[in-house]
């Protein structure tokens, strides 16, 4: 009798929490709509098919094409994911399965370190030591490359960390059952652990993508900030995300609605991009 | 376990409450600016995004100093300012540039000056850039360091975001348009442009004077040159010789009294000297 009462109050608690925010996320999404109107009604295509971006108050003075930066942003996404991927893991295995006790529980305190680490501080490291150094190979050293290899830094712990959560979980009577059956460390391994913690690996690959696709500050500082399409790893590029950070201060009309179109977009990418890891592991995620 | 849920409970309903009423009390914010235009002891301030964050933080001293003040800071460029102290609809207008001829009608308050240079890093054997010079890097006709007296090395052009009043000043100086800039890294704030080019000995760069000066004064391995052999010091700036600089002004119909006066007295008194270097701009006096 208590208890439902209690239940039930609970019950509307966690539904208001929910709601609040659900919504906020609908706000947001209504305020970028908004907010960008006035632009997407005076430039229109012009995002897809203008020549270059130079922005001005007065949609009409300026060119507004967003692609090279969508595809700035991809390139940087991918470059990084295709790094921390693996690297993250290879590390969470080499925790889990090869490390000796005392060495896995170090090295998982560093990995946390480094997800506590804040963006900024990888910038201002990429940008006074990552940069000079790729500057000696290649000029002018801020570029696609470094945005890559310090967004692979940033993204790793959490793909590291999920993966090392998800192996940890495993029932180990599977792999005393791969054991019993004769199987190697390595065979188990790969066809039995991997693929029981598949769910919570594919989850830390989904969300340290999304942490790639949505770092700001760092990628600043590194990537150069020139509206182009990457020709090469040394080019510098820029990605949406840091067109909105740089500009905004001073943006006008237009201008400012503009970048409002730029977060638009970036929701849109990372939309696509979730819809199409939903649609590959569909059915998968859950085993 | 059951007290467990229960207070999980409590802290979720406090949560919500919390949450709740900062809704409320953030709808009470809006209306009350909505309809406060009237009520005395508010300054509406509008125009150039240069000088907004300088009043911004001016006007915010300056509440504290006057509790029933309230200092509303909006930004639209230094037309808008014009226009807006001209019809009234700003009681104070803001323009990062002097008046011209047909604005006379108005009176413009200076209170800070905003000086701009170009720096290079410190190994750079390159002692100073004429105008030429300088455009024709910006505009990739001149790409390496050796037609102007340097080492063999390609230059990397370092060149504002778009909209910053930074660029504007400098494209404007130099009478180049933003299309014309072939950069080779585009930066954001002062801070970045130095850390940019300190990093990268084939580089050059421009940013606000007073930062430039604080940081080589820091031991930051940049070069500040000098335009048309004028050194590039805030003294400069401040004594109007330095030819790249402009000023912060406040615009007003004629001479005003009451709380706008008090307000431009205020933004002009050496009380706000450390508001006005902290964003690298230079004092008046």
């Amino acid at each position: 009798m208590n208890t439902t009462w209690k239940d039930r109050l609970l019950l509307s608690a966690l539904r208001l929490s929910a709601a609040i925010s659900g919504v906020i996320i609908v706000l947001i999404a209504g305020l970028l709509v908004y907010e960008s109107l006035p632009a997407l009604r005076a430039v229109g295509l012009g995002f897809l098919t203008d020549s270059s971006w130079h922005p001005a108050a007065q949609a009409e003075e300026g060119a507004f094409n967003l692609l090279p930066m969508v595809a700035g942003t991809l390139a940087l996404t991918l470059g990084a994911m295709l790094l921390a991927g693996p690297l993250g893991l290879l590390s969470a295995i080499f925790c889990q399965t090869y490390a000796p006790l005392w060495l896995a529980g170090l090295y998982r305190r560093v990995i946390e370190l480094m997800a506590g680490v804040p963006s900024v501080v990888y910038g201002l490291w990429g940008l006074m030591v990552l940069a000079p150094i790729i500057l000696k190979w290649q000029a002018p050293g801020v570029s696609l490359l470094a945005g890559i290899l310090i967004l692979a830094l940033m993204v790793l712990p959490t793909m590291a960390l999920l993966s090392d959560a998800a192996l940890a979980k495993v029932p180990l009577e599977y792999k005393r059952g791969a054991m019993a059956l004769g199987m190697s460390r390595a065979r188990t391994l790969w066809c039995v652990s991997v693929p029981a913690a598949r769910s919570g690996i594919i989850t830390g690959f989904i969300l340290a993508t999304g942490r790639a696709l949505g770092e700001t500050m760092a990628v600043l500082m590194v990537t150069g900030n020139v509206v182009q399409y990457p020709s090469s790893l040394f080019d510098p590029i820029r990605a949406l995300t840091s067109n909105i950070a740089l500009e905004m201060a001073y943006a006008m009309n237009d201008h400012r609605s503009a970048l409002f179109v730029s977060g638009l977009m970036l929701t849109l990418v990372v939309s696509i991009l979730i819809g199409l890891a939903e649609f590959i592991t569909k059915g998968r995620t859950h085993a | 376990m059951k007290r467990f849920k229960l207070s999980a409970l409590v802290i979720i309903s406090i949560m919500s409450a919390g949450l709740l009423s900062a809704c409320n009390q953030s709808t009470a914010d809006t209306s009350a600016d909505n309809d406060s235009s009237a009520v005395t002891g508010k300054l509406v301030l509008a125009g150039s995004s240069t000088v907004a964050p300088l009043a911004q933080e001016i006007g915010q001293r300056f509440e504290q100093e006057h509790p029933n003040v309230r200092v509303d800071v909006q930004t639209g460029g230094s037309s808008r300012g014009i226009s807006d102290a001209r019809s009234g609809l700003a009681d104070i207008g803001m323009a990062s540039r002097a008046l011209k001829e047909d604005e006379r009608d108005l009176t413009a308050h200076t209170i800070a000056l905003d000086g701009i240079c170009v720096i290079l890093h410190a190994d750079n054997p390159v002692e100073s850039l004429s105008d030429d010079q300088v455009r024709a890097i910006y505009r990739g006709q001149l790409t390496n360091w050796n037609e102007v007296g340097g080492q063999d090395a390609p230059i990397t052009v370092v060149n504002k975001a778009e909209g910053r009043s930074t660029l504007e000043l400098f494209l404007h100086y130099y009478g180049m348009e933003s299309t014309e800039v072939e950069a080779s890294v585009v930066i954001g704030d002062n801070e970045q442009g130095i850390k940019t080019v300190s990093t990268n000995p084939a580089s050059i760069g421009y940013v606000s004077i007073g930062a430039a000066e604080f940081a080589a004064e820091d031991g930051v391995s940049i070069k500040l040159l000098p335009m048309d052999g004028v050194a590039p010091t805030t003294q400069n700036v401040r004594n109007g010789s330095f030819p790249l600089s402009r000023p912060l002004n406040l615009i007003t119909q004629g001479d005003v009294d009451g709380l706008s006066r008090t307000f431009i007295d205020y933004a002009q008194s050496s009380e706000v000297n450390d508001l006005i270097t902290g964003l690298y701009f230079v004092p008046t006096q």
